[in-house]
């Protein structure tokens, strides 16, 4: 078993949407019992196989931190949870598909993390504008979640399943809709399951790196 | 005819104050939500609009804008719809999406609602038991609302006496320099490392307890089922003892996440009250707190003394400046302009106050879940704050208007509203004080301990 560097990945969006429960499930396999808010950061691990099923699988351990808050927060807020978002090495956006503005405010919440780079002082500034220019050279893998997909009636399904359609243009993040209180959409061998894993594979920090490289300038070499 | 015109003319601005209290809920409220319920909407923006008119109505009547007997019609037609919506629809609708969060009572809200609300009805008739209300008239609905009103009021205002000075003036701003805010940072991200290593052996602990039980559900004989019980128990044993000491370590990074936030929050505020603004707003937060102890001497000296003042501001000055300053001018004239400014003053920075902090309060608890009810609970503090400012607003004004406030809410004992105000300011502004003092006291002993 190896212990690699720290593989971090975030889980970002707006409160109330179900980021806790989906945490729980993909760390203990198991539904949440009593979901309470999530006061700052609070953080789990996953156990997971690189290369599931190949003779090079490896088994590392990613941890997951679940940010809490939302996007209109006061700056000292958002001030104090950009020490979260330090060495990020992947990132998943959760939105609730019965709210639509939490899926339009996952913009808000991208430009939040990956811009943190960009800003010198400790005192967020962002005036909400979204560049596309600023996630050209992005190439930290990103997944997009979408929740409570059982309080969804079948006829609305399509409707609401191209609300983050308008993500795809700037990312091309893999998709997943799923219900956090029903272990069986995460279940191994499911379509579901299949996405998340190969997510995990893309996160740089394992070797190899340039073959799932998204053929940007930047390179990593990790020998 | 004077009746149809003046008719349209209240129903017009009406319609606007609706029109404004929609946008207000839309745009500030609920901007960060989806609005499902076009109901909740609908209650807040009509709380509102019949609110706004009981002020408008107030002003006409110091102007001598429109007929006297159809200001009096539309008083008492107002008065009737907004205690018909505050007693009546809003805890209504209020229990009816509080049962609907419920998901066992899901299939027969109306009648939970109803019990709700019947519950809700014999608390609000009780409160009047230990209160001086008389005539068993409509009078007694407008006498509780009065009562639950003015106790709200008193509350905010003397939190808001104590606060703003305190808020204004930078004399109580603790000093935090970068390095403290680098320093507790640290701790925090090592806090994080500390959960993140823990919970990784819990994680591989619990893998390897996966695996092996899957080995021993084949039967392997007697000194296997003994192996399995003993490392079993040792190993959920283990996991327990883990699962506690994450338990407090996650409990100490929310204590530090809350305190870097609050010294980034210290922060800004100092660099804030370097610009000019903040100065200015220093110097008002001295100009302030010697109003805010004038205001609590005042109010010991009328429960004390027991008295109630019965002349208003507005004709107390304009003697002053008749008899000591001499100056003569057209008395009649200038006390209708003046109580019509004095009063409009008023009336509007209540009304935007009350605005501002009913959006700092629901954007500070309000979740995805419990938006509609919380909003609807602020429609209704809303609506009986406003009534009760209009009870109180009759101290503010010359003899001549009080008339047809007396005429339309009846025979009221305004007095012992005042005094009531009084006393319930006294114990929100002392306590308030004596909150803000402990809270002072304990955050800079919370930065000093390693």
């Amino acid at each position: 078993m190896a212990s690699l560097d720290r593989v971090k990945v975030l889980v970002l969006g707006d409160s109330g949407v179900g980021k806790s429960s989906l945490v729980h499930l993909l760390c203990q396999n198991q539904v949440l019992g009593n979901p309470s808010w999530t006061v700052g950061c609070s953080v789990d691990v996953r156990v997971h196989d690189y290369k599931e099923g190949t003779p090079e699988e490896k088994t590392y351990y990613i941890e997951l931190w679940d940010v809490g808050g939302s996007v209109g927060s006061a700056s000292s807020v958002k001030s104090t949870r950009a020490v979260f978002y330090n060495s990020v090495n992947g990132i998943i956006f959760v939105h609730d598909l019965t709210n639509k503005k939490s899926s339009q405010n996952l913009r808000r919440w991208s430009l939040e993390a990956l811009n943190r780079d960009l800003v010198p002082t400790g005192v967020l500034v962002t005036n909400g504008d979204y560049d596309q220019e600023q996630f050209a050279d992005n190439q930290i893998p990103l997944l997009v979640i979408g929740t409570k997909l059982d309080q969804i009636h079948e006829t609305k399904r399509h409707e609401v399943l191209t609300r983050t359609a308008f993500l795809a243009e700037d990312f091309n993040p893999e998709e997943i809709n799923l219900d956090c209180t029903n272990p069986r959409y995460l279940a191994a061998g499911s379509s579901n399951a299949v996405k998340l894993s190969r997510f995990f594979d893309k996160i740089p920090g394992f070797p190899d790196r340039k073959r799932f490289g998204a053929g940007t300038l930047k390179s990593l070499h990790y020998d | 005819m004077s009746f149809l015109i003046d008719s349209s003319i209240m129903i017009t601005s009406q319609i606007l104050f609706f029109g404004f209290g929609w946008l207000f809920f839309m745009r500030q409220l609920f901007k960060d939500y989806e609005i499902r319920q076009y109901v909740v909407q609908v209650i807040f923006s009509v709380t509102f609009a019949f609110s706004c008119t009981m002020f408008e109505l107030i002003i006409f009547e110091i102007l001598g804008v429109l007929n006297s007997s159809s200001r009096y019609f539309h008083w008492k037609m107002n008065l009737c719809v907004i205690l018909l919506i505050l007693v009546f629809m809003v805890p209504f609708y209020i229990g009816y999406f509080i049962v609907s969060n419920i998901r066992l009572l899901h299939k027969q809200r109306l009648l939970f609602s109803c019990l709700l609300w019947l519950t809700f009805m014999y608390f609000f008739w009780k409160l009047g038991d230990p209160f001086p209300i008389l005539s068993p008239k409509h009078e007694q609905l407008i006498s509780r609302v009065g009562v639950i009103g003015v106790t709200l009021m008193a509350l905010l205002s003397g939190f808001g006496a104590v606060n703003c000075p305190y808020t204004y003036m930078s004399y109580f701003l603790r000093n935090v320099t970068d390095t403290d805010i680098l320093a507790l940072e640290r701790r925090l991200l090592q806090t994080m490392d500390m959960i993140i290593s823990k919970k990784k052996r819990m994680a591989m602990a619990r893998r390897t307890m996966f695996q092996k039980g899957e080995v021993h559900n084949k039967p392997s004989g007697f000194w296997g089922m003994i192996k399995s019980v003993t490392t079993s128990a040792s190993g959920s044993e283990n996991l327990t003892l883990i699962q506690q000491e994450v338990d407090a370590l996650e409990e100490l990074s929310r204590q530090l996440f809350l305190e870097t936030a609050d010294l980034y929050a210290t922060k800004e505020r100092i660099e804030y009250s370097k610009t000019f603004k903040g100065k200015y707003f220093n110097f008002l937060g001295y100009f302030f707190s010697i109003y805010c102890v004038w205001k609590i001497f005042m109010a010991t000296i009328n429960i004390v003394f027991d008295r109630v003042g019965k002349t208003d501001p507005v004709t107390r000055g304009i003697e002053i400046t008749v008899n000591y300053l001499g100056i003569q001018f057209d008395v009649k004239f200038w006390s209708q302009h003046i109580s019509f400014i004095l009063v409009g003053i008023i009336i509007v920075t209540s009304i935007r106050g009350l605005l501002i902090t009913l959006t700092k309060f629901f954007y500070a608890i309000s979740s995805s879940k419990s938006s509609n009810v919380i909003v609807l609970l602020l429609a209704q503090i809303m609506g009986m704050y406003f009534v009760s400012s209009v009870l109180l607003i009759r101290m503010s004004m010359p003899l001549e208007y009080r008339t047809i406030i007396t005429e339309v809410l009846g025979e009221l004992q305004f007095n012992f509203y005042h005094r009531w105000f009084d006393v319930i300011f006294l114990v929100s502004a002392l306590s308030s004080i004596l909150f803000l003092y402990l809270a002072h006291k304990q955050a800079p002993e919370k930065q000093m301990a390693p």
